[in-house]
């Protein structure tokens, strides 16, 4: 039996989980940085990137402070193990094509955009304070990865079918950010955070609507992978792009960048 | 600078008695100091040699974007993170607002695109060196960045309207990338003895290429002239070089770093650093396609292209049917 979580304990879990999405998925569309399909995106992604980069700050610098043991947002970012790691899957996988990371970027943008439109009522003013300044940025990751998706999807063959295999493919990862568990029980408790499930029916209008323009079929199956917001499983990928990630830090210990 | 050796008419400049009265008038234009904008006449080599140099420049920054990009992944902390993600952007807008002003003199961004790809044209010479440590960051934004200011602050008086105001811009976000770089590099300069091993490694290797960035000497200058009587080159390369170098030296003594070159001195008589001549045979290798990262840059450039042609062919194909839509509906 593990012992009852207390609030800080799973406030410090959820804050994790909102900076290490950002954290993950920052960096992976930092790996396209001079090597997207056009001059625009090479823009667009750098700049989703940089915002990205930006919430992780405010997420885990929140969470250091949360902890109270002195950690910095960089000893969180750069000094942690994959098991230590709250993000969802689906921000680990690998990029793909750019169909593959549109349509990841659009999966979650969808996700975050309402999240952080519940957050704006927080209880814990500095919760909602990030969420205030970050949705601005989220809603125009919405409204170009949507547009984008709509695009590829109802554009050539080629490119639907590239499009709906990134659906198809992403689909599994998208059922763990509805997921709830002990730690959220607790920041609905607290009226910090919503409950995961209570997103799910806005979510699935949302996509529902920009799917269904882009010519795109949703695939017909509940399943979905867990263990990321956990901790509990993640992908194999993750653990190469820390590597990456961290390595200065790792390898320079103590060391002022 | 990111323009180097752009060929011009290869012939003498013109004298007044030799120009139509149309060039004539043109040149009178230019020396009066008024700009040349897109829809005046201007002699077909003048937007020749534009062409070439704006759309060397964009290349430049295009393909700038791959040896900084090389480090996003691996920045040490997120702000630095963040700062790098920003400057690799900002590159990437000074390539857009660069195409765009080579765009009203009558060629297209794909065109230009097309011409970086199969070689016909050139980038700077210093994206062909790699990022090796963490301090190469620090050191490409302050000796490459400050290099093109050097080149770039001139040529917001340059001649021609577009290109002019588009240096406007790009000098002021170079002038920050240059501080940020020099920033980094000091971090590394003061760090841990490790760090500052990157430091001395970095502008140790860098600081050759980056005086070959102001292209050949002088006297091998074969371009110079007729675009210097155009107003869209301002200062010979070796005027350039020196006041590059003028303005590094002292800089690299206040990090307390080695001067790269042992033959830096202080000339009193001539109010400047004397410095080695870089090797110009191994700036010659670069040009020709035969520098350390040469082919792996256009290969990486070449791969982005053609995995984007379906992005690019479908959203084109999407923009189509919605305007059709639109048109059907009205």
């Amino acid at each position: 039996m593990t012992a009852p979580i207390t609030r800080d304990q799973a406030f410090l879990q959820f804050l994790l989980r909102m900076g290490d999405n950002t954290l993950i998925l920052g960096h992976r569309v930092s790996e396209w940085c001079g090597h997207s399909p056009v001059l625009e995106e090479d823009i667009a992604l750098a700049n989703t990137a940089l915002d990205l980069i930006g919430q992780t700050r405010f997420w885990l610098g929140l969470a250091g402070e949360v902890e109270g043991e002195g950690k910095s947002a960089d000893d969180i970012a750069f000094l942690r193990d994959v098991w230590d790691f709250r993000n969802i899957l689906l921000v680990e996988v690998p990029n793909g094509d750019f169909g593959r990371t549109l349509m990841r970027q659009f999966l979650f943008d969808a996700w975050h955009s309402i999240q952080l439109g519940r957050l704006m009522t927080s209880s814990d003013s500095r919760v909602a304070g990030i969420a205030e300044k970050t949705s601005k940025e989220v809603a125009y990751h919405l409204e170009r990865s949507a547009d984008t998706v709509v695009g590829l999807g109802d554009g050539t063959e080629e490119s639907h079918r590239r499009m709906q295999e990134a659906l198809d493919y992403l689909w599994p990862y998208v059922g763990e950010m509805f997921q709830s568990d002990a730690i959220d029980a607790e920041m609905v408790a607290a009226g910090i955070a919503p409950d995961p499930a209570s997103l799910r029916d806005e979510y699935d209008a949302l996509i529902g609507r920009i799917l269904a323009t882009a010519t795109l079929t949703i695939p017909d199956s509940s399943f979905g992978h867990k263990g990321g917001r956990s901790g509990k499983m993640h992908t194999e990928h993750l653990g190469h792009l820390l590597t990456q990630m961290q390595w200065l830090q790792r390898a320079y210990p103590g060391a002022n960048w | 600078m990111y323009a180097q050796m752009v060929q011009s008419t290869g012939k003498d400049v013109k004298t007044t008695a030799e120009m139509t009265p149309q060039e004539a008038a043109f040149q009178a234009r230019i020396d009066a100091g008024e700009k040349i904008e897109p829809k005046d006449w201007m002699p077909p080599a003048y937007r020749k040699t534009l062409i070439r140099q704006i759309g060397q420049h964009a290349h430049s920054e295009i393909v700038g974007q791959l040896p900084e990009g090389n480090w996003i992944t691996r920045a040490p902390t997120l702000e630095r993170k963040a700062i790098l993600l920003a400057k690799v952007q900002d590159e990437a807008g000074h390539g857009l607002y660069l195409y765009c002003a080579a765009e009203t003199l009558g060629v297209s961004r794909d065109d230009l695109t097309e011409m970086l790809l199969d070689g016909r044209m050139k980038y700077s010479s210093i994206f062909n060196y790699p990022t090796l440590n963490w301090s190469d960051i620090g050191a490409v934004g302050w000796l490459v960045d400050g290099a093109a200011i050097i080149n770039q602050v001139p040529l917001q008086r340059t001649s021609f309207g577009p290109y002019a105001r588009a240096m406007v811009r790009v000098c002021k976000e170079e002038s920050f990338h240059a501080r940020q770089g020099f920033d980094a590099i000091r971090k590394m300069a003061e760090g841990t003895p490790a760090q500052k091993k990157m430091a001395q490694d970095s502008v140790n290797r860098l600081w050759f290429p980056a005086l070959m960035m102001f292209g050949p000497p002088d006297k091998d200058s074969v371009h110079s002239e007729q675009s210097m009587a155009w107003r869209i080159k301002m200062n010979t390369n070796d005027e350039l070089r020196q006041k590059f170098v003028d303005q590094t030296v002292p800089q690299i003594e206040f990090l307390g770093l080695d001067l790269p070159d042992p033959g830096t001195k202080w000339n009193e008589e001539r109010g400047h650093y004397d410095y080695t001549d870089p090797d110009w045979s191994e700036f010659f290798d670069v040009i020709k396609g035969n520098g350390p990262c040469n082919v792996d840059r256009l290969a990486a450039r070449n791969k982005a292209w053609d995995d984007g042609k379906w992005v690019r062919d479908g959203l084109l194909a999407h923009a189509r049917k919605k305007a059709a839509a639109k048109v059907a509906a009205e």
